[in-house]
């Protein structure tokens, strides 16, 4: 009775459909079949992506794209949020890096790429683009130490550099005390802390450590990434600030608005002139007014000479491409800088930033007036 | 007998019914090419993994040639890693993936172990479903998330409690006073070690319940009826009748450890230089060095050298995925002689 059941007719075309495809011509022929469908779809879809492509194109003709550095990309989102706001016209920023910011405009995917480490002009040249500047930060050393108060300590780039390759280990080694006499220096190690990622900030850190010290130089060099002798390595600035706040006895640097930010025990630097400062706008103002921007925008502002100069200013660029494939775009970019220049100031120094000076700003106007240009040789319009 | 006799009667009557009233309705053929585009898009599916897995090594391999080129083998026992002068090694990042997954596993596999077995074999029935789903929540934490706990709330704890205690009793000591010393500042790979163990124990503790569940009852409640104990039950019956899941969850963990990069790089310390063994030091693994360096790396050597580090971790992925096959073969051998 029950074997009835097994050899019924509905049971045997079950067995049979559930079988897999085994040999390579079950597979294959209604692959064929299945490929020819597929390459009309994708047909039928690049006709419909054509379509939605011209229209978008009209919507963000506005549009422009930049991609690189992370320290100027919060007064970038300001800058665009406000001129949003004023023109309609869209900036898309992506904060990625220095360095993603210069492969991004290398193969030319963004309009500007940002960078915290200004190209050399040769290498401008190389890849046939021009760079600006457009804000200033600095870099501040900060510590955590009981009882220190901000700008209590004083210290020479050479001592800084000391402490980065371990040569000065303690709070109260000699080198340090007599550079402050009667500040209450404790007999405990320094907790060096430096940034683990790579970075501009790293970059201008480094690049002063190698004006001041000869021994860095030689030993460690500078760089977005160096090849730190110790220490405890942050991501970001705000993992930097983070280990110093949380380890005693610690120091570490971070960009001017982290320190300030964040109430951290900044330290005054000796600067080129021998003065010592502290960090802040008009230190800043006055290192990137020493510097000769007519000559070259290749200008590290570290180490710069003057009596109120903060020894690690940094200027923050953009690049553009000489020739211009898409000239709408880079009028439309210069449109944006040139209001950031003319409106902007107010909201990049309530982000602890400090606007370029009136005479730089002139001399960039300059430089796109004679540099940038469209496949017809004409200039790129930006007024 | 009495009681079983008339069930054994009406199953029997029941079969005896089992002709149908009327056959079956012809079955319906709707869409007879249905099946054949099912199985063009599970075989698609299996062949584009293969496909992406092959493109990914291929990539990576291009990516590393100039490194490869340059420093060959070389690379994996080099502790140099010097941007600047362009001189790059491996040996550090490899050190500290290998040895932070141990810790890891070293840590997580005894108490998943403990966490499986009492919710199987010795929790209360109502502590069974709350302790589980805990345990099964904690693997959905973000992993930042651990990172960020693990740098301001655990490491100051693992710095007072643990490491200056153990550098007070052990310093001293020729090898231990080594595996001790450094700044006890709470990062390092001894914390990245147990970040990992935590990361990692919902992963092996689930699967470790999941199939210490699928024992069969009968072959238990067997040895407990001979007499045995809780532990001999599990180590005779539970344990050998599990093992394939079991290392399975542990390979499960160790990837997930090997693999770990946001919770890793906010404790590990990013240090790429190998002074001490010193548990306490900071040090640096493949995965954090890559995501801290590849935004910023330039093209050329650095980026390859970057690359040809995610190649060795593949690599270390690989083999380890292979040894536990190997292992699980061998058990399988075993398995066989004894019974």
């Amino acid at each position: 009775m029950t074997a009835q059941w097994l050899s019924c007719d509905g049971c045997q075309p079950v067995t049979e459909l559930s079988r897999a495809p085994r040999t390579v011509a079950d597979i294959l022929n209604p692959m064929e079949k299945k490929v020819s469908a597929m390459f009309r779809s994708i047909a039928l879809s690049a006709a419909t992506g054509a379509v939605l492509t011209l229209t978008t194109s009209f919507a963000l003709a506005q549009d422009i794209t930049g991609a690189g550095a992370s320290f100027p990309a919060p007064i970038y989102a300001k800058w665009a949020d406000a001129y949003n706001k004023a023109t309609g016209a869209r900036l898309n920023y992506q904060s990625i890096g220095s360095g993603g910011g210069m492969k991004q405009i290398r193969s030319k995917t963004v309009d500007f790429g940002a960078s915290d480490a200004p190209l050399s002009d040769e290498e401008l040249a190389k890849d046939g683009l021009i760079q600006f500047p457009t804000v200033i930060g600095g870099v501040v050393p900060v510590v955590n130490i009981k009882g220190i108060t901000p700008g209590q300590i004083k210290m020479t780039g050479n001592v800084l550099g000391d402490i980065y390759l371990g040569k000065v280990t303690k709070w109260n080694d000699a080198a340090l005390t007599k550079l402050n006499p009667g500040v209450p220096l404790p007999d405990a190690d320094i907790a060096v802390v430096r940034r683990a990622d790579g970075s501009g900030t790293s970059f201008n850190f480094t690049n002063y450590l190698s004006k001041v010290n000869a021994e860095w130089k030689a030993k460690v060099g500078e760089g977005t990434a160096v090849n730190w002798p110790l220490g405890t390595g942050g991501k970001g600035n705000e993992g930097v600030s983070a280990f110093v706040q949380r380890l005693p006895n610690s120091i570490g640097y971070v960009e001017y608005a982290y320190a300030k930010q964040n109430k951290m025990s900044y330290v005054q630097l000796q600067n080129k002139s021998g003065s010592y400062v502290a960090p802040d706008d008009l230190t800043f103002k006055a290192a990137a007014a020493g510097a000769d921007w007519n000559k070259t925008f290749y200008q590290v502002l570290t180490d710069q000479p003057g009596k109120d100069s903060w020894p690690i200013t940094s200027a923050t660029f953009i690049m553009m491409h000489k020739l211009q494939d898409k000239p709408a775009n880079a009028t439309n970019t210069l449109k944006f800088f040139e209001w950031a220049y003319n409106s902007g100031d107010n909201m990049a120094e309530e982000l602890d930033y400090v606007p370029m000076p009136a005479p730089v700003k002139d001399l960039v106007r300059k430089l796109w007036a004679a540099n940038l240009k469209d496949a017809a040789g004409k200039p790129v319009a930006f007024k | 007998m009495a009681a079983t006799l008339p069930v054994a009667y009406e199953e029997n009557s029941r079969m005896q019914r089992s002709t149908p009233a009327d056959l079956p309705p012809q079955r319906r053929r709707v869409a007879p090419w249905a099946d054949r585009v099912f199985s063009i898009l599970a075989h698609g599916a299996a062949w584009l993994t293969l496909l992406l897995l092959v493109g990914i090594l291929v990539s990576l391999v291009i990516g590393a040639a100039p490194a490869i080129q340059k420093y060959g083998l070389g690379f994996l026992t080099s502790t140099d890693w010097d941007p600047v002068q362009e001189k790059y090694g491996g040996l550090v990042m490899i050190y500290g993936t290998l040895m932070t997954s141990f810790i890891a596993l070293l840590i997580a596999v005894p108490v998943s172990f403990g966490i499986a077995l009492f919710l199987t074999e010795m929790s209360p029935s109502w502590l069974k479903r709350p302790l589980g789903i805990a345990i099964e929540l904690l693997a959905a934490v973000p992993s930042i998330v651990y990172g960020m706990w693990g740098l301001l709330v655990f490491s100051p704890l693992l710095s007072t409690y643990v490491q200056m205690p153990l550098q007070k009793a052990f310093g001293h000591l020729p090898i231990l006073g080594s595996l001790v010393s450094g700044p006890p500042v709470g990062i390092g790979i001894l914390s990245a070690g147990i970040i990992l163990a935590i990361m990692v124990i919902p992963f092996i503790a689930a699967t470790m319940r999941d199939v210490f569940e699928v024992t069969p009852p009968m072959l238990k409640e067997s040895a407990y009826g001979l007499g045995a104990t809780t532990w001999e039950v599990v180590s005779t019956i539970v344990l050998p009748y599990t093992k394939t899941g079991v290392i399975g969850g542990i390979m499960l963990g160790l990837g997930r450890a090997l693999g770990e990069t946001m919770a890793v790089t906010f404790v590990i310390g990013n240090f790429n230089q190998l002074n001490t063994l010193s548990l306490f030091e900071a040090a640096n693994s493949i995965t954090s060095a890559l995501a801290n360096e590849f935004a910023e790396a330039n093209e050329g050597l650095h980026q390859a050298s970057l690359i040809y580090l995610g190649l060795v971790l593949f690599f270390i992925t690989f083999v380890v995925l292979s040894l536990s096959k190997l292992l699980l073969s061998q058990l399988k051998k075993g398995e066989g002689s004894r019974t």
